[in-house]
């Protein structure tokens, strides 16, 4: 599904590289964590991959569905089916969850040669996510995320992960200052849209989450590059004993 | 000064003609010829003159005496078109003026008990018209409220009685038609009794495409505890000259509550004042301008707290594309006397473009020493990081922009209570926002 190769990337106007020759391949239906230490570039790669133009790609090839994606623009991968659950979402003032999402959905449709849903229709699904991802329905109200905790900024990522069902999900530390309630959200979220043709990257600090969501493939990504990658088992050693001999591996380097 | 000799010419022949005409009650022509000498010994405020005020204003083109008062009362416009143009209900009650001259057939006037809507110029007998009409935007605030007052002819006239709470909204529709280029000088006058309460919008709009000179005034009186909600919208064409003067008086525990929204039109200036002169008078302006091409929209709202206990907003926002130039000059004024006061001013710009330019000032002069203010403005262009948000769930970038821009303009259009106005207001904002995003970079 989702065939990276060698990507080199940097912020625009910057030469130091961040994202410094990185590979990874996603099959369909797979579920992929990414660990890594803080700045390593996790973030940036997720942002990368949906086109941010705050970022430049000197080199390497990005498939997604055997289609070469790097011209296209962040929308038209969004079409395609890429997903991004930010880690900082941005604060959209004056636009409302439910218009937004109605907009980001009926393109979705449009792209897909359906209609969009009527109104009513659509406000239903929307209601029914609202609640299964636990948000305060006042809280829709308001402009999107603006005003919004940092855990339901998280879970109206989710909610947009639900209602848009991707092809290929990326969640950029969601699980991150969640309470214990939120972060089963999370999980049973991405638990409940597993399927064969859907894939999931996930990128987070922590083995906790990964209680929940069993992934397929680990990988440690230090200084750019992905330095290790593994089965679940991966995590549970990142967990015992840090990042330390990754680092120093990829100093050697 | 061969300028100000060639602009009298135009004005002066038109001025002469009217005096002429027929005879009004001997203090209307005494106010109207003080109106006259004032303008007559000023003239068009200009840069050179070393104006603060009209720094930014170049107004040259109205000295070459194109545009003329019209004579003629017309209502040579379809019903139909007015409904379609401009905000219109059949609740509210509209006074229609064409070309700056009373409608009356046009009017649908429904006069409650104890709220009185008129054609001024049928009241001249009225003594709340003769106290209050020229007293709270004298003609030497500036040339066009002198200007006004010299073609005081039509225009509106609201008295709203004691405790009336449950009037429907009064309209005041200012419209230019196709193929004039006129000089037009809407005036009204709004006095609201004790605990009244009101809702009362100017409109002011363009049907045709030629330029034209629309110099408003505008006085509001609110007795005790009287409130009014006001609602200002311009609608005037890219060719249009339209220096509107809004004068407010408020007495103890009045509420004045505005909403002005503005396209640029050529040169558009919106001169507010408003004077808190009793204790515990609340006002709040709120204005939405969106610009682009070469057009110039210049805010000049001003508070004054005389007395204690007052509160006061002043929330501007404006959208600027093109080469289009807007000016946020918000002032806040506390007297001595004023304890207690607060006051906040904000000012928030969305500059679409590199040629736009956004000049805000907001400013507070405080003489009391206990009051809580605050003010503040910022000038930015579309937020990137919400943009990048907004495409990476699917919604192209001219969409996206589209809805942010909806969204920073909503914060002030959504304020509109009045239903048949607010869907206007919105109508408008969509007819333009593509006309801006052409125009950004
Ligand atoms: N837009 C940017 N401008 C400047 N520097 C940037 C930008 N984006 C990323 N960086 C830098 O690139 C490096 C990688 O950042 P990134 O956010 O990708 O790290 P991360 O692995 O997600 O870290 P964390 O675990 O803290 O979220 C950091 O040193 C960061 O400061
Ligand atoms: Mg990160």
């Amino acid at each position: 599904m989702l065939q990276v190769t060698d990507l080199h990337a940097s912020v625009v106007d910057a030469d130091e590289e961040i994202l410094k020759g990185l590979s990874l391949s996603i099959g369909a239906g797979e579920v992929h964590a990414i660990m890594g230490p803080n700045g390593s570039g996790k973030s940036t790669f997720a942002n990368v991959l949906l086109g941010r133009p705050d970022y430049v790609v000197n080199s390497g090839v990005v498939t997604f569905e055997d289609e070469d994606i790097l011209e296209l623009f962040p929308d038209q991968r969004a079409l395609r089916g890429m997903f991004l659950a930010f880690q900082y979402p941005a604060e959209i003032p004056g636009v409302r969850p439910w218009q937004f999402l109605k907009a980001a959905l009926d393109a979705r449709r449009e792209y897909a040669g359906e209609k969009p849903l009527s109104v009513r229709d659509f406000s239903k699904l929307f209601d029914d996510k609202v609640e299964a991802v636990g948000i305060d329905p006042d809280l829709v109200k308001r402009s999107l995320n603006e005003g919004f905790s940092g855990g339901e900024k998280k879970r109206n990522e989710m909610l947009q992960l639900e209602m848009l069902e991707p092809r290929l999900a990326i969640l950029d530390e969601t699980d991150s200052g969640l309470d214990v309630d939120a972060l089963r959200i999370v999980a049973e979220g991405v638990n409940s849209l597993r399927s064969p043709d859907r894939s999931f990257l996930i990128v987070t600090h922590y083995q906790r989450l990964l209680n929940y969501i069993k992934p397929d493939v680990v990988h440690i990504l230090v200084d750019g590059r992905i330095v290790e990658t593994g089965g679940p088992e991966l995590a549970m050693t990142v967990e015992n004993s840090g990042y330390e001999q990754y680092i120093k591996a990829a100093v050697a380097d | 000064m061969t300028l100000a000799a060639a602009t009298g010419e135009k004005y002066a022949a038109d001025f002469k003609a009217l005096t002429e005409l027929r005879p009004v009650s001997d203090w209307v022509s005494k106010l109207r010829q003080s109106g006259w000498d004032h303008f007559d010994s000023i003239g068009f405020p200009t840069a050179r003159r070393g104006n603060e005020l009209w720094k930014y204003t170049n107004l040259a083109a109205l000295d070459q005496g194109q545009f003329g008062f019209q004579f003629d009362e017309s209502d040579a416009v379809e019903p139909d078109v007015l409904r379609e143009r401009a905000p219109w209900s059949d609740d509210w009650s509209t006074l229609v003026f064409i070309d700056g001259r009373y409608s009356e057939s046009l009017s649908q006037v429904s006069s409650g008990d104890g709220v009185q809507v008129r054609n001024l110029s049928d009241v001249a007998n009225s003594e709340s018209l003769r106290t209050n009409l020229g007293t709270h935007a004298a003609v030497d605030e500036n040339a066009f409220s002198a200007l006004n007052t010299a073609f005081l002819v039509d225009g509106g006239f609201v008295q709203i009685a004691d405790n009336r709470e449950d009037t429907s909204p009064i309209h005041f529709l200012f419209v230019t038609t196709p193929g004039g280029s006129w000089a037009i000088y809407p005036r009204t006058l709004v006095v609201s009794g004790i605990n009244s309460r009101s809702t009362v919008i100017e409109s002011y709009i363009s049907l045709g495409d030629e330029g034209g000179f629309t110099a408003p005034v505008a006085e509001y009186v609110l007795n005790s505890g009287a409130g009014i909600e006001h609602y200002r919208v311009l609608v005037e064409n890219e060719e249009t000259f339209h220096i509107g003067t809004t004068r407010v008086y408020q007495l103890d525990n009045s509420t004045f509550t505005s909403t002005s929204f503005a396209l640029g039109p050529k040169i558009g200036r919106n001169d507010v004042h408003v004077l808190l002169d009793a204790p515990g008078a609340e006002c709040t302006l709120n204005g939405l301008y969106l610009t682009t091409g070469d057009q110039h929209m210049d805010n000049h709202i001003s508070t004054t707290h005389a007395k204690p206990h007052g509160t006061s907003h002043q929330f501007y926002k404006g959208v600027l594309s093109g080469n289009s130039r807007a000016v946020f000059s918000g002032r806040v004024l506390v007297e001595k006397d004023a304890q207690k006061t607060q006051a906040f001013q904000k000012d928030l710009n969305l500059v679409l473009s590199h040629g736009a330019e956004i000049d805000t000032k907001p400013s507070l002069e405080i003489y009391a020493d206990d009051v809580q203010c605050a003010h503040g403005a910022t000038a930015g262009h579309t937020d990137s990081e919400a943009l990048f948000y907004m495409q990476a769930r699917g919604i192209d970038e001219v969409t996206a922009q589209a809805m942010l821009m909806r969204g920073f303009a909503s914060e002030i259009t959504d304020m509109i209570r009045v239903d048949g106005l607010q869907d206007y207001v919105h109508g408008v904002v969509e007819e333009v926002i593509p006309r801006l995003q052409a125009a950004a970079d």
